[in-house]
């Protein structure tokens, strides 16, 4: 009401630093004395950050084969040709040989590379029930929609691990052979296929049901396999803790890539004679071509690589780094020589105020 | 009860009430006496309680009852309707919208009860707010409801306590001295013995002079005669025994309307009589009854039907410049995010149509197994892109803005310097969400007075009978007061926290000359607390001022008054005094007594009610009827008037000893009547609850009593309340001269003088001020000479052409004319000093003559159909023929720092307009004494006579003003006399200096310039001038230019004012800002902030204008920038997912990014950055500048800041997407490293945002470009 709200009183408001907006503050005067001082070290600063990184990224070894089989590139391209026109794929094998002049230093980590394969596509990524592969056994006969159309089988058995990026799993394999002189035997290189997804993935987001009677086989009973599968997914590796659903290769597969070109790590070579890395000689990589990507215009490669602080092979970074930081010093000098410049010409203007 | 019997005789229920006024087809109300057996019921008899009180409400169930009711919600119907209002909201409507459409599963692109969350959580934080507001009214409705009034009961045959709401329309209610009113209610009864009762309407319109309300005319005696047939009708019994069961009366009046100037009805009584009813008789809701015992009355109107409710239209909504243009920008941004979403669907569609065919593995059919239609599927992943991108649309944005205003209110609100010390009143704000305006203004309407000035009158000096009376010595106590006044304020800030260097030099020569004069300035700093504490205790002190209370009398003109004061107390039992007086000295007389007469000044006391001390005529005045008069004046009478001089005589000794009350004992009757009223026994006298009056007429009542009675008198102050200020002015002048106003009743008014003693003058008529005739006049008879005199008051432009045309032939004559082209020379001098002129004239009618007017005049006042034009041409019919007495001057203070501020504005880039209604020469000279006319400039006037004219005048200053040519005064004079043109040339002008233009333009020529075919160049005109002044402008036209300027030039506008006259200006304008001054609170009502003081505007504008509106551009640009930045990390991500709308980042984060993870940061900078401290905006008001051009938000950062956030998004995308290239990464290991370095680069752009605003000030050298920093700032996130 406009007459009850007159009530006259003291209406002086507070005086504190708050209401009166006067809370201390800082202004930063980006003058020359700080400014270019800032930009010279920060553009110093960059450049030794680059060049850590770069050298870093540089001496990252690499070496990767593409053995999709187009025509011409090596010997699995008759395993490709197989590969167009029959369905179910053909156990076909493919060897790529390579010679080390030098130790490739370890550890030394085998990865395969698929690319223009989008594991990101929506539809895809979504296609996938996590209650089931956290081992639920509810979940387990009863997969989610988002699985569809790789919920059910035709015959109305559901599908255990269900959707579409289970179905698509990669299934080629690797086996690794060195021979230390050349004619010499080729022995084959153990390779560490545990250790290679996340600790938490096959810890926690992954696990199998409750054994039945002591049997995965038992616990996965009244399902079936995704239909790409050629056996069922307690199959997937003899290995009774690296089977079912924390299988570490179905693991890392089902961890989706980012961008259609990606990595996975299909192996880490750290046993024996190879714990420092391969030494030299020549080896031989036996491949089992099963993985049809030629149809979509995709490729596989394989990929030995070690890392270092930073990751990865990557130059990116320390090319970004030295090329940022050589601005800000290039800037600096500008600003410097404006600076200098116009100083006298400020000042006078000063004097004229 | 609606004139509707069908509908009267329903059992209707509370909520028929709205079905039934809307269909309204009668246009008057019935209202009937709730006592009285209601029409519909057949027996009276149902005497339990339960029953009368159904009865009592069913008499007027269906009409508004009194609860008050402003809430919008129940308990019940709160959600529905709430959600419902919200809905009107297309920003909801939008973000609901998307959120339902994730149940779809085919488009969902998250869980569809997380997508929910967000829209739920802001459409209960706006219902809680809602909520509050709600509540908040329900307990000041309830407090209202709650208040207690006496309403008489059929039940008790009295009066008994109920609350308000329990208030029904045909009640009577009883209501005390202070007591506010709680309906609207026509008065039938007033323990005044005239069926007088005043009010205050502070609370209605803030005007805090008493109003007078009358008693229903014919209806105190008709009850009179009811109850006491055959007993000559004597207000005492009328008032004692009203008796509300005896009300049989039917009233009929208006339907409830908002006018509360206006209320028509007649009162039907039971033999057949009619009496009129006009809003003299009805008090109003929400005013305070004053100086009245007690009135009774029956209520018209309740609750929300009352006019002052009907008034109340409630908070005003007002759409600021920033937020059209950011709903512009919104709607862009909605554009925006259906061209993206378009792009990636045709590109999903493209990509499928790819893939489909090569039975990709990575392809996942349609659920049963069917493949997808490439449409189909662009389909679906425009609708989900529509989901994932929808953190383009700042959902947070709109509730951001309104705390974001309501906290800069806060600090509007509280800021020290904007808080008035005298008035103890700080800065309003009316309007929460149109702050940012006040940083964009370009042009201020002014009013000049009250606004620029003080609008508290000070008599300065004046002329009487052509000669000049000076008032040095007033002069100078005003220059004291003046200095007083800058004494304190330069004491204020050194007291204040804030080092004032500079000064102290200053200080020093202040401290000397205030030592010299230490004294006065005590007095004046006393008075000024004294002022301070009325004013908290009681509104009605308003124009009172020590200032205009003191004056200092000229001595010249002092010993004239105390020469005719002695004159005529020795002359006055003569058969004429005045003709003993020089023509001069009598012309000083009839100055003052028309200074102290002239007007409706009421005379009260503080806090008490007033004493009446009357002296009885036998007729009731004003005259009622041609018998009346014809008794009045017969011969008879005339020779009892003389002998009421006689009688003067004889007691004027008893008057000396000390009987303040007791002048003139008019005739014999009268000293019958008193006797016969003391007869009557003294308890009769007390219940009627006033024996003031009376009482001091018992017996008992010894002259030694008397004195002590004449002491308290003299101690007490007599207060003079006015409807204008310089009516006060006037009689606190005349009082100076010893020429005191002591009373005034609606018949009579006494002056009190020294020598003379107190001189009664029967009061015939008061033809009131009206802004038409700019004059008022008051007919009376004099006491010395028993003449009928009328005396004017007026502008002199109006007065001086109806003065009695004079002869040269005679001496007399002759010098009449001198006197009157003196007086003129006064006048004018007078204006140029910037005063306000009135002229005082007088007309001594004969008898004959004021019959004869009279006859009319009473015909004009019985007409029902054109009452008001009728009683106009009544008065114009009875100033003519005036005698010029004199002329006064009137200074209107300029208000403190008004000139400074003024230049403070202008060079801020304001253009400031002064709409006045005052006369050019006025408005000029407070112009040039508020440095808004300079002398250097030239002045443009237009005065033109008509259409023809205005145009002609305009294409010349058009051609003037193009040229540049220097003015030539003489040949455009003498081309354009005929067409009044005039353009004036101040004498400093020379061509060497600054070509600034002024235009002066008075209101007629203004409303030819308003046209349409001129308007653009007016305006054009106008434009080119850097100040322009309106003169005499109607409240319309203020509101026609304000108008103008604002749809043609595009401009903000602000208006100032402080009257109703301002109001639609107010309105009108952008911003209308309001200055809670002397003239009441209509300004305030209507405007969107509220200033006690002019000078306030400067820091609201130059101040907090500019803070506002740089923060929340500031803010506005940076929630696009935020949103616009992050959606295009998704929309860069559609190139690497085949355009299927998948996302990088985790559903969580798109979600509740809004409202969780990038909300409080630019609300705190929004609230509390300061671009630039405020010293230096108010010594640098350029500065303001880059609020009125829209630096900071105009289409073109708009896009910019877009273009930022686009380029922004790319660097973190890419430099992640190139960093974890042909790597290992898996979706959220690589999203969430984007999504950190996008928050923290919102971050390090809000913190870099914060200081570039130093930086555009220019105050470091070089300025460094902007992209230097946040560069390498990015990078190092990685």
């Amino acid at each position: 009401m406009t007459w009850s709200a007159t009530a006259r009183g003291a209406h002086q408001p507070d005086n504190t630093a708050f209401t009166q907006q006067r809370l201390p503050a800082w202004q930063p005067l980006l003058s020359a004395s700080i400014a270019l001082p800032l930009f010279f070290c920060a553009g110093l600063a960059f450049i030794g950050l680059g060049l850590g990184l770069f050298y870093s990224s540089y001496g990252i070894k690499e070496l990767e084969y593409d053995y999709t089989g187009n025509p011409g590139t090596g010997n699995c391209s008759a395993c490709a040709l197989a590969d167009q026109d029959r369905a179910p794929p053909l156990r076909c094998s493919c060897a790529w040989y390579f010679s080390l002049p030098e130790l490739f230093p370890g550890p030394v980590y085998l990865y395969y590379e698929l690319t223009n394969f989008y594991q990101n596509n929506r539809r895809y990524s979504v296609s996938r029930d996590d209650t089931q592969l956290s081992g639920l056994p509810s979940a387990l006969l009863h997969p989610a929609n988002e699985c569809a159309p790789y919920q059910r089988r035709a015959s109305g058995l559901p599908i255990a691990p269900c959707g579409a990026i289970a179905n698509s799993l990669f299934n080629d394999s690797f086996s690794l052979w060195h021979q230390r002189q050349p004619g010499g035997p080729y022995v084959e290189v153990p390779l560490d296929r545990t250790g290679i997804a996340w600790w938490t993935d096959c810890h926690v987001k992954f696990r199998n049901p409750p054994l039945v009677n002591g049997s995965l086989a038992l616990a996965f009973q009244g399902t079936a396999p995704p239909p790409n599968w050629p056996r069922p997914v307690y199959e997937l590796s003899p290995d009774p803790n690296n089977t079912g659903f924390i299988n570490q290769d179905f693991v890392v597969w089902m961890r989706t890539a980012a961008l259609p070109t990606f990595r996975k790590l299909y192996a880490r070579i750290r046993q024996g004679n190879y714990s420092t890395g391969l030494p030299r000689g020549t080896y031989l990589v036996n491949i089992t071509y099963n993985y049809p990507v030629r149809a979509f215009g995709g490729h596989k490669l394989i990929v030995f690589s070690n890392i270092s602080w930073m990751g990865g092979k990557n130059p990116f970074l320390g090319i970004a780094y030295l090329v940022v930081g050589s601005l800000c010093i290039l800037m600096g000098f500008v600003m410097l020589v404006v600076y200098i410049r116009y100083q006298d010409q400020n000042d006078e203007d000063e004097d004229a105020e | 009860m609606e004139r509707d019997p069908a509908a009267a005789e329903e059992p209707g229920s509370p909520g028929r009430r709205r079905r039934r006024r809307r269909r309204g087809d009668g246009r008057t109300r019935v209202v009937r006496s709730n006592l009285l057996p209601p029409p519909g019921v057949e027996d009276p008899a149902a005497g339990a309680t339960k029953g009368a009180r159904r009865r009592r409400r069913g008499g007027a169930q269906h009409l508004a009852d009194n609860r008050l009711k402003t809430t919008k919600y129940t308990l019940l119907s709160f959600l529905p309707k709430n959600l419902f209002e919200q809905f009107h909201r297309l920003a909801n409507v939008y973000f609901v919208f998307i959120a339902l459409l994730n149940f779809v599963p085919a488009v969902n692109a998250f869980q569809p009860g997380l997508a929910l969350a967000p829209v739920l959580f802001i459409l209960a934080v706006t219902a809680f707010k809602d909520l509050w507001e709600d509540y908040s009214r329900h307990r000041s409705d309830h407090e209202i409801n709650h208040l207690g009034c006496l309403v008489f009961s059929r039940e008790e045959k009295q009066y008994v306590n109920r609350f308000w709401k329990e208030i029904r329309v045909g009640d009577f209610v009883r209501l005390r001295c202070n007591e506010i009113i709680p309906a609207d209610i026509l008065l039938l009864s007033s323990s005044d013995p005239d069926g007088l009762c005043h009010i205050e309407t502070a609370n209605l319109d803030g005007e805090t002079n008493l109003k007078r309300r009358q008693v229903v005319r014919g209806f105190s005696e008709l009850v009179s005669d009811l109850i006491l047939p055959g007993y000559p009708g004597h207000h005492v019994h009328k008032v004692s025994e009203f008796n509300p069961l005896m009300f049989t009366s039917v009233i009929e009046c208006e339907k409830p309307n908002n006018d509360l100037t206006r209320f028509r009805g007649c009162m039907i009584h039971d033999n057949g009589k009619k009496a009129g009813l006009y809003k003299e008789n009805l008090l109003l809701r929400g005013c305070t009854i004053r100086n009245t015992e007690a009135v009774v009355g029956i209520v018209i109107y309740a609750g929300h039907e009352t006019k002052a409710l009907l008034n109340n239209s409630g908070p005003r909504y007002k759409r600021s410049q920033l937020e059209r243009q950011m709903n512009c920008d919104v709607l862009w941004c909605v554009l925006l995010l259906i061209c993206m979403s378009l792009f990636s669907a045709v590109g999903h569609g493209l990509w499928v149509r790819r893939y489909q065919e090569k039975k990709s593995l990575f392809d996942v059919p349609e659920s049963d197994g069917s493949s997808l239609s490439p449409v189909t599927a662009a389909v679906y992943s425009f609708l989900t892109m529509i989901i994932v991108l929808q953190v383009l649309i700042p959902i947070s944005l709109y509730v951001s803005i309104e705390i974001v205003k309501v906290c800069q209110v806060y600090f509007i609100h509280q800021d020290t310097e904007l808080y008035d010390e005298e008035t103890d009143s700080q800065l309003q704000c009316r309007a929460l969400n149109i702050t940012e305006d006040l940083g964009q203004i370009q042009y201020i309407f002014s009013d000049k007075t009250g606004t620029l000035t003080e609008n508290k009158m000070v008599f300065r000096r004046c002329t009487v009978s052509g000669i000049e009376y000076s008032h040095d010595a007033n002069a100078q106590r005003l220059a004291r007061y003046q200095e007083a006044d800058s004494e304190e304020e330069e004491a204020v800030p050194r007291g204040g926290s804030l080092p004032q260097r500079g000064s102290v030099g200053s200080h020093q020569s202040v401290r000397v000359m205030h030592r010299s004069q230490s004294t006065k300035s005590h007095r004046r700093t006393g008075s000024r607390a004294e002022a301070k504490r009325a004013s908290m205790l009681s509104k009605h002190t308003a124009f009172s001022s020590p200032m205009e209370k003191d004056i200092t009398p000229d001595p010249k003109l002092f010993d004239k008054v105390s020469e005719c004061d002695r004159c005529l107390a020795i002359t006055r039992h003569q058969e004429h005094p005045l003709a003993h007086l020089s023509p001069e000295l009598s012309d000083v007389f009839d100055f003052f007594i028309a200074l102290t007469i002239c007007n409706t000044v009421v005379v009260t006391s503080p806090d008490q009610p007033r004493q009446k001390v009357r002296v009885r005529f036998e007729v009731k005045s004003p005259v009622k009827t041609i018998e009346d008069f014809l008794r009045r004046f017969s011969p008879s009478r005339l020779t009892s008037g003389c002998s009421s001089i006689g009688s003067l005589a004889t007691s004027k000794a008893a008057h000396k000893s000390g009987s303040n009350f007791l002048s003139t004992l008019p005739n014999d009757s009268t000293l019958f009547k008193l006797e016969e009223r003391l007869g009557q026994p003294a308890a009769a006298i007390a219940s009627n609850g006033y024996s003031s009056g009376a009482a001091s007429w018992a017996p008992e009542h010894t002259a030694q009593e008397q004195k002590l009675e004449l002491e308290q008198e003299q101690e007490r102050e007599l207060r003079y309340e006015a409807e204008s200020p310089d009516e006060a002015a006037l009689v606190y002048a005349a009082r100076a001269y010893n020429c005191a106003l002591v009373d005034r009743l609606h018949d009579q008014v006494s002056v009190e003088l020294p020598h003379l003693g107190r001189l009664t003058f029967e009061l015939l008529h008061t033809l009131g001020f009206d802004s038409i005739r700019k004059r008022m006049s008051v007919v009376i008879r004099h006491p010395l000479t028993d003449e009928i005199n009328v005396y004017t008051k007026g502008a002199d432009s109006v007065v001086m052409d109806l003065l009695l045309p004079c002869s040269s032939d005679d001496a007399r004559g002759r010098h009449q004319k001198k006197i009157r082209s003196k007086t003129q020379n006064y006048l004018n001098l007078y204006a140029v000093e910037g005063l306000r002129t009135l002229c005082i004239a007088k007309r001594v009618l004969s008898e004959e003559e004021y019959a004869c007017w009279l006859q009319n005049h009473l015909e004009a006042e019985s007409s029902l159909d054109n009452r008001e034009e009728l009683l106009f041409q009544s008065a114009i019919r009875l100033e003519t023929n005036l005698h010029l007495l004199g002329a006064t001057g009137i200074e209107d203070r300029l208000q403190d720092g008004v000139p400074e501020t003024i230049a403070k504005l202008r060079q801020a880039g304001l253009q400031i307009w002064v709409l006045t209604g005052d006369k050019q020469e006025t408005a000029i000279n407070i112009a040039y004494a508020c440095k808004l006319l300079d002398h250097d400039e030239e002045v443009i006037t237009l005065n033109a006579e008509s259409q023809e004219a205005c145009a002609a005048l305009l294409d010349q200053c058009l051609h003037y003003v193009q040229s540049r040519i220097p003015c030539s005064t003489p040949e455009k004079t003498a081309g354009n006399v005929s067409v009044g043109f005039s353009p004036v040339c101040p004498p400093s002008t020379s061509t060497t200096s600054g070509p600034s233009l002024s235009l002066v333009i008075d209101g007629r020529s203004l409303a030819y310039a308003l046209e349409k075919n001129l308007e653009d160049k007016f305006l054009f005109l106008a434009k080119q001038c850097r100040s322009v002044l309106c003169c005499r402008s109607t409240p319309l036209q203020k509101s026609m230019v304000v108008k103008l300027v604002r749809s043609k030039l595009k401009a903000m506008t602000l208006a100032i004012g402080d009257g109703a006259n301002d109001v639609s200006m107010i309105q009108v304008a952008d911003v209308g800002v309001g200055i809670s001054g002397q003239e009441g609170m209509q300004a305030v009502m209507a405007s969107d902030f509220a200033v006690p003081r002019f000078r306030y505007l400067e820091r609201l504008l130059i101040v907090h204008g500019h803070w506002c509106y740089s923060r929340l551009a500031n803010m506005v640009l940076y929630f696009f920038y935020k949103n616009t930045m992050f959606v295009g990390l998704l929309f860069w991500f559609q190139f690497y997912c085949g355009f299927s709308a998948s996302a990088m980042i985790d559903q969580w984060y798109l979600i509740f990014f809004n409202l969780l993870f990038s909300s409080l940061p630019q609300l705190v900078t929004g609230v509390l950055d300061k671009d630039v401290p405020a010293e230096v905006l108010l010594t640098e008001p350029q500065l303001y500048k880059s609020g009125q051009n829209m630096e900071e938000y105009r289409p073109r950062t708009f896009w910019l800041n877009m273009a930022d956030a686009a380029f922004q998004s790319l660097v973190c995308f890419f430099i992640p997407y190139l960093a974890y290239y042909d790597s290992d990464t898996d979706v959220f290991t690589w999203g969430t490293p984007i999504t950190a370095i996008a928050l923290f680069t919102f971050l390090l752009h809000l913190g870099i945002e914060t200081k570039t605003w130093v930086r555009a000030v220019g105050m470091i050298p070089g300025s460094a470009d902007a992209a230097g920093p946040t560069l390498p700032g990015r990078f190092h996130d990685i």
